[in-house]
């Protein structure tokens, strides 16, 4: 089904020799693990998609893929939409023409027979650095589009030594229904009812699952809802009373969420499966909420109004060591929300008020350093991505709620298209090919 | 006036208030009345008129008394603390509480637009559990006050104005069993 017909690793070093280490290698994949090639923060190697004929979904497709990934420039030539006829070039690949267009890199993707054969092409070398075929379900399959997104992904992955963010997915809320849609803002899809208040939508660390409230009649439960087969669950222990912000740990075997009751909100971690739920934190009528995992399970960061208004604290996995997370200056620093721990683990993505408007911030974990994400309209409740750069959060700067995503590095910023009013996003980590798919709404 | 009188007139009142949704065909009290068989006035009208005028009396009454059970409190910006100024309101629902064993209050919490969704949440729980406490506080068992949170989720202004926002903060009280029976407090 896939094969690599140059090892990549080869490959990676050879463009690792070709271009200039970067100061600081901040390269890493899932796991932790270091990978032998620099990227550098900031550049953005020219990337053309060459024309050809066929397939022309897959070309806008995987072309999208790679701008939205923010780590190229897309050079167009052509009309990369509209393959057929002379722009499909004949022979080798004119390396000249495309230094000349100031790429880098040039990706051929060809119509295989039932195959889609995928070419990546170091321009200043002059040499092919990769290839791949792959065999995509058919275009009308509910997995097509995700199959294209995970060749996007590889495609980023030989360029840069880390894979793209395309293969993911969304969920955020949108008239009290949870929705679902592609990282690219297509295929969105209903997965709550009509007719009830959910909130807070969580992805299990596989992609397989979303944790969420039901608001009903002003309590709510904590549900579970398996993608696929759109089975719904509650979670054993939030039959009563008012449940929210509920958040997977890393193992995907435990979850963790608020519970409030006449005493305040506290934080509570439950093991999927098992009755009982041990608490984390004791209100004593404060407020605990919104936690979120460190990557490696240990640490969980959360909101709490201990010292007054609320703002971001962090506490070992098992309770202990609560101490203040992102500092502030009582009376002068706004209060702060809705946090969430990088996919690398090295900071906090929440958002805070400066001068009555939120604004999205990044905190780093070591040192505590605070880095303003946003500054255009009120912006809020930031989800990351799982390349630890991009964020997605909820901006008015065009007049309504509306879901946006920021590239931390450059800047860039696109719309995720969806209608209406749209809030409280969650970004899946990278979806394996094997697809999660839910049933039409 | 003797309570167990009022409390008759109040229940007359609570079953013509009960079929008063729709302009039912003003049932005029049916002819098997055998209450009063010695003294049969055929022309209802002006029996009907005292009775009625009595009933509505009544009615106003409760109504009345649900309304003051129904009076919202409000908050400050992010606080739950229940205001000097609202504590007269709470002590007045403590009275018909305490003077009505039957009703039971589901008190709900609301905030205005601003922070988080889900933090509001929490917050209006807060607000919703200090109106309990008060009222426990006076002596109202704590099994016939239920809390309940609506966040943001439902303002009353949706306007992003500072009135709008003092609206919003607040504590809704619904009365969710013994409301058709009401005595007034001592």
């Amino acid at each position: 089904m896939r094969r690599l017909v140059f090892t990549s690793i080869g490959a990676l070093a050879a463009l690792a020799l070709a271009r200039p280490a970067a100061a600081q290698d901040t390269t890493r994949v899932e796991g932790g693990v270091r990978v032998g090639i620099s990227y550098n923060l900031g550049e953005r190697p020219g990337l053309i998609v060459v024309p050809g004929s066929g397939i022309d979904s897959v070309r806008a497709i995987v072309r999208r893929d790679l701008d939205y990934s923010d780590r190229f420039s897309m050079i167009a030539v052509g009309d990369p939409g509209h393959g057929t006829g002379s722009a499909a070039p004949a022979g080798p690949l004119n390396y000249g023409l495309y230094k000349a267009l100031g790429a880098e890199f040039a990706l051929e993707l060809i119509d295989d027979g039932g195959k889609v054969t995928a070419r990546l092409h170091d321009v200043g070398r002059s040499v092919m650095a990769n290839q791949q075929s792959v065999t995509l379900p058919p275009a009308t399959d509910a997995n097509f589009r995700l199959a294209v997104h995970v060749l996007s992904d590889e495609v980023a992955r030989w360029a840069t030594g880390m894979p793209g963010i395309a293969a993911t997915r969304l969920l955020f809320v949108q008239n009290g229904r949870i929705w679902m849609v592609d990282s690219d803002g297509m295929t969105p899809r209903a997965l709550t009812p009509d007719g009830l208040t959910s909130l807070s939508p969580a992805w299990s660390p596989d992609g397989r699952r979303m944790a969420f409230t039901k608001l009903v009649q002003g309590k709510g439960g904590v549900f579970l809802y398996t993608l696929g087969s759109g089975e719904v669950t509650q979670l054993a222990g939030t039959e009563t009373g008012l449940n929210i912000t509920p958040m997977f740990a890393p193992d995907g075997a435990h979850l963790a969420y608020a519970r409030s009751d006449e005493k305040g909100t506290d934080i509570f971690v439950a093991s999927l499966g098992e009755r009982g739920s041990q608490r984390l934190t004791a209100g004593r009528f404060a407020d605990n909420l919104s936690p979120t995992y460190s990557p490696d399970g240990r640490r969980i960061a959360f909101v709490s109004t201990r010292a007054g208004p609320p703002q971001l604290y962090v506490m070992a996995a098992d309770g202990t060591d609560q101490e203040l997370f992102a500092p502030f200056d009582f009376g002068v620093t706004g209060p702060s929300y809705a946090p969430e721990w990088s996919p690398d683990g090295t900071s906090v993505v929440f958002h805070r008020e400066v001068s009555g408007t939120p604004q999205i911030f990044v905190l780093t974990v070591a040192g505590q350093k605070l880095r303003q994400i946003t500054s255009q309209g009120r912006n809020e409740d930031a989800t990351w991505a799982p390349d630890g750069r991009h964020l997605c959060f909820v901006s008015d700067r065009t007049g309504a709620r509306q879901l946006w995503i920021i590239d931390a590095e450059t800047g860039r910023n696109r719309q995720l298209v969806s209608p209406g009013w749209a809030r409280l996003p969650a970004w899946s980590r990278r979806l394996a090919g094997a697809a999660v798919v839910a049933p039409k709404p | 006036m003797r309570a167990s009188s009022i409390l008759s007139v109040l229940a007359a009142a609570a079953l013509l208030a009960a079929c008063g949704k729709k302009p039912a065909p003003e049932q005029p009290a049916p002819e098997p009345t055998p209450a009063r068989q010695e003294a049969p006035p055929p022309p209802p009208p002006p029996a009907n008129d005292d009775a009625e005028r009595r009933a509505r009396d009544a009615a106003e009454k409760a109504k009345a008394l649900r309304d003051e059970l129904a009076d919202l409190i409000h908050f400050d910006f992010d606080k739950a603390d229940i205001r000097t100024s609202d504590q007269g309101i709470l002590d007045r629902k403590a009275a018909i509480l305490a003077a009505n064993s039957a009703v039971r209050l589901r008190v709900a919490g609301h905030c205005d637009e601003r922070g988080s969704d889900e933090y509001n949440l929490a917050l209006g729980n807060r607000r919703g559990a200090a109106a309990k406490r008060y009222l426990t506080g006076k002596g109202v068992d704590d099994g016939r006050i239920e809390v309940v949170s609506y966040g943001k989720e439902r303002p009353l202004d949706p306007g992003h104005s500072e009135d709008a926002w003092a609206k919003n903060r607040r504590d809704e009280f619904e009365v969710t069993a013994g409301a058709d029976k009401l005595a007034a407090p001592k």
